[in-house]
């Protein structure tokens, strides 16, 4: 089934980069010329870092930075890195912490040739060449700290996507490539993450930190001693960074394995940054969707849904403020494809269920009819919310020249829609044992138009598909409503039946007082 | 002291080869370590899902190394894995033309009846393709777990022809009677299910405290 190029795959995967303008055309763009406020700038920056001073370093990288760009760099890079090394002693670390802004900057507004992708990659090898040492001492905000490992793992999906278009190349990008083939390599991206998490010592950090051994969620991750956070908290998103790498080669088991180490049943670090909160749960739920935990995914959607439900206009004026939105209606997309395979009453929220609804309640209707265009739906519903997944391997330069950065969506979407086409059936079983508490194999084969060996087959694959493995290795039932056979009469067993009457009254006695203290409040004549 | 017995020597290769998943998962150069646990987990009748799929991703990273072979037997593995995921998991990390290769598009076709619980087509497609399955130890005994499974998360009580079928055993022989009672769990008898009572959490009762004090 062709799909996904008209759901604006290829687009970029942020929607508020803007089309980018051409880098050819920076006329006036004079890299050395250092305006006044971006002097000011970088040395405030610079002492803020000296002094650790967290909270100023954070108001000025989230703050003076974006006002700056929006002012005076909006169609240009900011001043280069030489030009602007003099005034902060030509601090070494803090020049790799500028560029790194600065490519951060040049993708986020223009589009990045392919010279400065490499750069940017090599900025990246020395800037955590040098974390990777223990060499520095800083404290850095926690929301810089993620910015970097999101980007640095956005730029190499960017990477290996603009890598797999080779039909529009020049001469001299074709060459690029040759010649810089370790650059964005798929062991370099894997290894660094891998190496953050392991220098930084956070899986032990974090057992010793169950049993109150030591400090870590506990300060936001910050160093109160006088030693650096930035090691440790590289390395704790970078296990997020993992989980996401994995996710775009496919690898969804693994992505979640390097993930457990963080107990999302909790607050930890991982919430502190909203944009890390929302990636680490897509990531999670779409993984989940993939190994059909389905329950496991709904779950997480649901909790996150909520939580941005209730906050999000607190972000309204932050940068991330259009990547929250984006996220937040994929991951609607993805809970519809969940419940429309695995129907659930108890796990979603009603405020979310109210959204959902608004969004996609008729679509989730035809979906669960499970015809042909009910397969149109789940495919235009997952390539809307999938992630960007990518070809890791090295681009074949012989003649013709291919883009194949299409191949690795297309083949996950195929597997996705092979799952739901064997999943057809179950959805008639469903409608029938709501019907029901008892009835023989034999007559619901024939109000199902089958035999009953087919329906007997039908049957176990309702139970295989509803009953999953989960990460311990035992099945787990995310069926709502379920059956046993004893010779050849099927006992339903409705699993909803008891209602929820503790929350129930709970919420009832709450609304009362509340109505009685307002009456009180209102005077008599 | 004495020679180390090849089973010792066969426990500690696949101890390293365990170490390496976990420590040094993104170095090019275990794949060839990779590539012989494949075959011994085939011979010794043992199985590792995340240094099956460690090597997949290797394959996915350089191509030219990939051995059809090797992903043959990974995937067989994977089948004797059901009801576990792990077939799937292994596709999705193998490119659409490789999975064009006759042996896999075989493969492929029977996961799915086992998927769909279709086994008596399973048994027929088996059949004809023994020497790729013989070549994989336990095999058979593995898909008659998962049937058995499957059927004991469905029926209290069986048919035995019913179950003969599943298992692959022809039509069942002479029988102790024609009813196979199956083994008792909270699938197949819900009154069996633990009741995960509608608790509500202290915390919400506590916000009752104010009004009722």
């Amino acid at each position: 089934m062709e799909g996904g190029a008209s759901y604006g795959y290829d687009d970029p995967p942020y929607d508020s980069r803007q089309q980018a303008p051409s880098q050819s055309s920076d006329v006036g763009y004079d890299p050395n010329f250092v305006p006044d406020s971006v002097k000011t700038f970088v040395v405030h920056l610079y002492r803020h870092i000296r002094e650790r001073n967290v909270y100023e370093i954070h108001q000025m990288y989230e703050g003076s930075f974006q006002r700056l760009s929006e002012r005076m760099f909006r169609e240009s890079p900011w001043p280069s890195v030489e030009a602007v090394a003099p005034y902060v002693d030509n601090d070494h670390v803090f020049c790799l912490l500028y560029r790194e802004m600065w490519f951060r900057h040049l993708y986020a507004r223009l589009a990045p040739t392919g010279r400065q992708r490499v750069e940017s990659w090599d900025n990246y090898c020395s800037l955590f060449s040098v974390v990777l040492h223990g060499v520095v001492n800083m404290q850095l905000p926690n929301q810089w700290l993620w910015d970097m490992v999101d980007e640095f793992v956005y730029q190499f999906q960017s990477y290996c996507q603009y890598r797999a278009k080779l039909k529009s190349k020049t001469d001299e990008e074709l060459q690029l490539l040759r010649q810089y083939d370790q650059a964005w390599s798929v062991y370099g991206v894997l290894n660094y993450l891998q190496a953050l998490v392991e220098k930084s010592l956070i899986t032990q950090i974090l057992e010793r930190e169950k049993e109150g051994l030591e400090q870590f969620t506990a300060t936001d991750g910050y160093d109160y001693e006088g030693g650096s956070n930035v090691l440790k908290v590289l390395g704790y998103y970078s296990m997020v960074g993992l989980l996401r790498v994995h996710c775009l080669l496919g690898d969804y088991q693994t992505g979640l394995k390097c993930l457990a180490p963080i107990d999302i049943n909790q607050q930890g670090v991982y919430t502190i940054v909203i944009g890390s909160h929302i990636t680490t749960i897509y990531h999670y739920g779409f993984a989940s969707l993939m190994l059909r935990r389905y329950g496991d995914a709904i779950k997480e959607f649901n909790k996150v849904l909520l939580y941005i439900l209730k906050t999000k206009q607190y972000h309204q004026k932050s940068p991330q403020y259009d990547q929250i939105l984006k996220k937040n209606e994929q991951m609607y997309a993805l809970q519809a494809i969940c419940l429309s395979l695995c129907p659930q009453t108890k796990l979603v929220d009603e405020n979310v269920i109210t959204q959902l609804k608004e969004k996609y309640n008729d679509k989730m209707l035809r979906m669960q009819r499970f015809d042909d265009e009910a397969y149109g739906l789940y495919d235009e519903l997952f390539s809307y919310a999938c992630p960007k997944f990518i070809t890791p391997s090295a681009p074949i330069f012989d003649e013709p020249l291919a883009n194949y950065n299409q191949d690795a969506y297309r083949l996950q979407l195929k597997l996705f829609l092979y799952e739901v086409k064997q999943q057809q059936l179950l959805a008639s079983i469903r409608t029938f044992l709501k019907l029901y508490s008892t009835i023989s194999v034999g007559k619901l084969a024939t109000y199902m138009e089958v035999d009953e060996a087919t329906l007997r087959t039908i049957l176990m694959t309702y139970k295989h598909k509803t009953h999953v493995v989960d990460n311990e290795g035992k099945i787990v039932s995310n069926a709502d409503i379920d059956f046993c056979i004893n010779e050849d009469i099927i006992h339903v067993v409705d699993q909803k039946s008891t209602k929820n009457y503790g929350d129930y009254f709970l919420r009832q006695t709450l609304k009362f007082e509340e109505i009685i203290s307002e009456l009180e409040r209102v005077k008599m004549d | 002291m004495g020679r180390e017995t090849p089973k010792e020597q066969q426990q500690q290769v696949s101890f390293t080869v365990e170490e390496l998943v976990a420590v040094n998962p993104y170095n090019p150069d275990i794949l060839p370590d990779l590539e012989n646990y494949v075959n011994e987990q085939v011979s010794s009748q043992t199985y590792s899902l995340d240094a099956n799929l460690c090597l997949l991703r290797h394959y996915q990273f350089e191509p030219e190394r990939m051995s059809i072979q090797i992903v043959v037997r990974i995937l067989v593995k994977a089948l004797m894995a059901l009801p576990a995921p792990d077939f799937n998991l292994c596709l999705f990390l193998i490119p659409e033309r490789v999975q064009m290769e006759e042996q896999i598009k075989m493969l492929i076709v029977l996961s799915h009846y086992l998927e769909t619980a279709r086994f008596h087509q399973f048994w027929d497609e088996a059949a004809k393709n023994r020497s790729i399955l013989e070549v994989v130890p336990g095999f058979d005994q593995a898909i008659q777990a998962y049937a058995i499974h499957v059927l004991s998360l469905t029926y209290q009580k069986v048919p035995r022809p019913v179950l003969a079928e599943r298992v692959g055993a022809g039509g069942g022989g002479p029988g102790r009677g024609h009813l196979v009672v199956l083994p008792t769990t909270e699938f197949n008898h819900p009154e069996l299910k633990k009741n995960v009572s509608e608790s509500v959490p202290l915390e919400h009762v506590a916000r009752l405290f104010p009004i009722l004090g």
